[in-house]
């Protein structure tokens, strides 16, 4: 067996310490070393997006992605998005919800992730994006359901 | 309607939608259960051969391996409805999706690694992949379970006929007759299949967490495969990540997983990946249709003949009987004298074909509608003309029997045609464009089923409410939810009933031990037949609450309306919380619970021996048209505007209702334009999202939705079906406007810019 590493790094905001081998995916980890189910599994061959989480405040496939590599950084999975007391939800999950955005509802977190990747990328850039560029970012996320025109008509609501 | 509507009709997110989005919901991928075993399973190298031998040796000495069986460690019965299909294959493989042996590993890495040290030594064998060669007089019989009464190898013959064909014929101004090759689609749920079984060998007991769409069905033949008491049998149904029809039969990893938890006594989990989920599930039928239809000087349709041969794949799946469907609509879709519907499943040592959205009716309608449009062309009519001339109508009793209630077909037309700007010259126009890129715009209809099917003893519903002493109601329905939003259908109907908020409404829905029994999703069925059910639940839980109400405000029952969470006196005003009646019946003598059960059944009939007669309740119709640009350069085709009108009976949920029919749009784009699981001597060439291309955001043009309201008599507060209906005429449209576009006679799907470029070159 290969030598296990050690890595620090934040997920959901918390400080973690884990030794692990080096082949090990970060979807692995995260769901089966952290136990954190919202992050979904549907190709892991990079294709589909439903494992979509943020490092570093990045969309990144998490299938694709070593977990070593997550040493000293930051993630974000659809756990750790904030859910207030009175159990108000981030308002991707919300817009999406009020669009009618989410029907079998597996690609919706790694669709959020994506989308809240966006979201912050266009206000720090101070752009209200077109549809079509709208379209563009969530190319990577496959949706069987929708049609995906409810989940872009919810991302234009939060501009 | 009586009053008001105040909840039904407005936009209602999902009432699961918050859990889904937030993670928290579990789908099969995400059970965990203690002492959890996961397994794997091995499937053949080869399409076809003989097993010579199986060794397992060195996968059971691999630590962490509990368990391996093989077909010949079990005592399991065969699955699909023709019993065909080995659980574990014995002797020989048929298609290369057999499964031969299965293990069951602490860890899931595990698992696999075993089952690739399974020794298995084959003979390997010639196939036959095309169904015409498997109808050959000298062909041999491709499975061995079942002999055909026609042919060995023809799985399931249907023959339908109405009308004087000859003479209609005869009177026939124009005939064309079409072969159209129709592809193997697949699902592409986005979860990939997952099951978790946990049997005790204490109490003989089996509990599945499952995905099926149909779990009473699915329990029966559970019990009947593994030689169990169905009642013995608890299906649990986990959040279920896509259905679109590819969980309404049983595959053998949901055997061969209940088999590893019976063989080890822990539970046992097996996942697909995504390649797995390509070679091992289900497809739409792959078939040829021979359609001659004909019309008289005037334009009305005077037959159809339609001779289909569907490749069936090794084993025999639901998805045989789709020609059940299909001929509803070569009969019976536009107003027709005379028909002939002659199919055949036949098998080959393909991937076998199951059901899918639709049910056969995507491919009879994409036949039914190229050739009117060649009709059309043929006689000098306007495509729409001829559509409308021949169209459905109110009242309309087919050939087939199927009585249409009510029918917004002809509106539905008319309402494309106007919001699209279809004109006569429109495609000239548009072809003036350039000479690189042309438009063009192209019609279909489509007529499906839309208050349940009878294919079963029962085509019921059952549906148990109770309202706490809080006042809060749980639903208790028999149908399933797969996402397409029945709950919130449901929750929507009890709340405009009974006058309480939506939350406080729950609906339980996805254990056998608990709820009552229902034949499944399947037919678009759900909103009309568990709709239905629970308004008969509502009405005996009103007569209580009624009762109650009327003695405690001194009034007649007549007198009450439901309000706001009060029950109020019309007269004095006077009024009661809902919770305060429910304790006054639960606390005071007699002292009864506030629940109540019903069950119902719809009007829909059995079909006789020559598939005659009424096999729904009502029938759901929809017109679309569809604008694309063609680059004559490229062969790409850009879809430009699709618009829908659909006749749904009633709206319920309009943004439920509009997210059915968008996605429904988009996967008969996908249909149309890109998808097709490539197969070259029984082998899958494109398992995987690379190869295997779905639409994606980018690829979604402008869809345009109009509902069309004909407050169906049956219908629960007069809605249809809907769900499987915006698929189906899609990829019809768009062929007829490429066609429209750059005039070439494109008649195989998928429509690749590969087959455009050639078609162009062919043509010049």
């Amino acid at each position: 067996m290969s030598q296990s590493i050690k890595i620090n790094f934040t997920i959901n905001g918390k400080r973690t310490e884990l030794t692990i081998p080096p082949y090990m995916l970060l979807i692995d980890l995260i769901r089966e070393e952290l136990g954190l189910k919202g992050t979904k599994p549907g190709c892991l061959e990079g294709e589909c997006g439903a494992c979509t989480v943020l490092v570093n405040g990045e969309a990144v496939n998490s299938c694709l992605y070593l977990a070593i590599n997550v040493d000293g950084k930051e993630v974000i999975t659809v756990e750790g998005l904030p859910v207030t007391p009175e159990g108000e939800i981030d308002p991707v999950q919300e817009a999406l919800i009020q669009h009618g955005a989410v029907q079998c509802g597996f690609c919706t977190p790694g669709m959020v992730m994506s989308i809240k990747s966006f979201v912050a990328q266009c206000n720090k850039d101070n752009i209200i994006p077109s549809p079509d560029e709208i379209k563009k970012a969530i190319e990577g996320n496959l949706c069987r359901c929708t049609g995906y025109v409810k989940i872009v008509e919810a991302v234009e609501s939060l501009f | 309607m009586k009053k008001d509507l105040k909840v039904i009709g407005k936009p209602t997110p999902k009432l699961d939608a918050r859990i889904r989005a937030s993670g928290q919901a579990v789908y099969g991928q995400d059970v965990v259960l203690p002492n959890m075993l996961h397994g794997a399973i091995l499937r053949t190298k080869y399409p076809v051969a003989d097993i010579v031998s199986i060794d397992v040796s060195k996968a059971m000495q691999l630590p962490g391996v509990v368990a391996v069986i093989t077909g010949d460690d079990i005592n399991a019965n065969n699955i699909n409805y023709k019993r065909d299909n080995p659980v574990l294959k014995r002797g020989r493989v048929n298609c290369i999706r057999d499964e031969i042996a299965a293990v069951a590993a602490v860890t899931r890495e595990i698992a696999q690694e075993a089952v690739k040290l399974i020794e298995v030594k084959y003979n390997v064998k010639e196939g036959i992949f095309d169904p015409f060669e498997a109808l050959k007089d000298d062909a041999p019989q491709i499975n061995e379970f079942v002999k055909g009464d026609q042919h060995i190898n023809i799985a399931h013959p249907f023959y339908y006929e109405h009308g004087d064909i000859e003479a209609q014929k005869r009177k026939s101004a124009v005939i064309i007759k079409t072969r159209f090759e129709l592809p193997r689609m697949t699902h592409c749920c986005l979860a990939p299949c997952a099951i978790t079984a946990d049997y005790s060998n204490v109490d003989k007991r089996l509990t599945l967490y499952c995905v099926t769409q149909i779990p009473f069905l699915f329990q029966r033949d559970m019990a009947r495969v593994l030689n169990m008491a169905p009642s013995d049998i608890r299906i649990i149904q986990t959040v279920i990540g896509g259905g679109f029809g590819s969980k309404l039969d049983m595959y053998p990893y949901e055997p061969i997983c209940a088999l590893l938890s019976m063989e080890t006594g822990r539970p046992v989990q097996i996942t697909f990946d995504r390649e797995e989920e390509f070679i091992a599930s289900p497809t739409r039928q792959k078939m040829t249709i021979d359609l001659t239809s004909g019309a008289d000087s005037k334009g009305k349709f005077t037959f159809r003949e339609a001779r289909i041969i569907m490749d069936n794949g090794a084993y025999t799946s639901w998805g045989a009987t789709t020609p059940f469907v299909m001929m509803q609509t070569f009969s019976s879709m536009y107003q027709l004298p005379a028909c002939i519907f002659d199919a055949k499943a036949v098998y080959t040592n393909n991937v076998y074909a199951g059901s899918f959205r639709g049910y056969g009716n995507p491919q009879a309608t994409f036949a039914v509608e190229r050739n009117i449009d060649l009709l059309a062309e043929k006689l000098g009519m306007d495509k729409f003309e001829i559509r409308l001339k021949n169209a459905n109508y109110k009242d309309e009793l087919t050939g087939q029997e199927m009585k249409f209630i009510s029918c917004g077909h002809k509106e539905a037309l008319e309402i494309v045609s106007d919001k699209s700007g279809y004109s006569p010259c429109h495609s000239r126009e548009g072809g003036n464009l350039s000479n690189r890129y042309k438009r063009g715009i192209g019609f279909a209809s489509m007529l499906h089923v839309g208050g349940g099917a009878k294919i079963y003893p029962s085509d019921g519903c059952g549906t148990n409410l109770k309202m706490d002493d809080f006042g809060k109601l749980t639903i208790i329905t028999g149908s399933s939810e797969i996402g397409q939003g029945s709950e919130t259908v449901l929750a929507m109907m009890a709340s405009e009933e009974l006058g309480i908020d939506l939350k406080n409404i729950k609906v339980i829905n996805t254990d056998t031990d608990i709820k009552p029994w229902d034949v499944g999703v399947h037919a678009s069925r759900t909103t009309f037949v568990a709709g239905n059910s629970l308004l008969g639940a509502l009405k005996l839980l009103k007569e209580k609450l009624s009762n109650k109400a009327a003695q405690l405000l001194k009034t007649e029952i007549d007198d009450l309306v439901y309000e706001d969470g009060l029950i109020e006196s019309t007269t004095s005003g006077e009024s009661f919380k809902i919770d305060k009646v429910v304790r006054e019946i639960h606390f005071k003598p007699p002292n009864e619970l506030c629940a109540v059960y019903y069950y119902y059944e719809p009007g829909s009939e059995f079909q006789d021996k020559y598939y005659k007669g009424n096999v729904s309740d009502t029938y759901a119709f929809a017109a679309q048209a569809i604008e694309v640009e063609v680059d004559t350069y490229t062969g790409n085709i850009k879809v430009l505007d699709i618009h829908v009108a659909q006749d749904v009976g009633k709206v319920i949920n309009p943004l439920g209702l509009a997210g059915q029919i968008e996605g429904g749009v988009v996967m008969g784009m996908g249909y149309a334009l890109l998808e097709e699981l490539y197969s070259e001597k029984g082998y899958i060439l494109n398992p995987n999202f690379h190869d295997y291309k779905i639409p994606t955001s980018v690829d979604i043009p402008n869809i345009h939705f109009y509902p069309v309201e004909t407050n169906d008599p049956y219908g629960p507060y007069g809605a249809k079906g809907v769900g499987e209906a915006p698929l189906i005429p899609t990829a019809p449209a768009i062929a007829n406007a490429i066609v429209d576009a750059i005039g070439i006679r494109i008649v195989d799907l998928p429509i690749t810019p590969e087959k455009v470029l050639k078609a162009l070159k062919n043509d010049a």
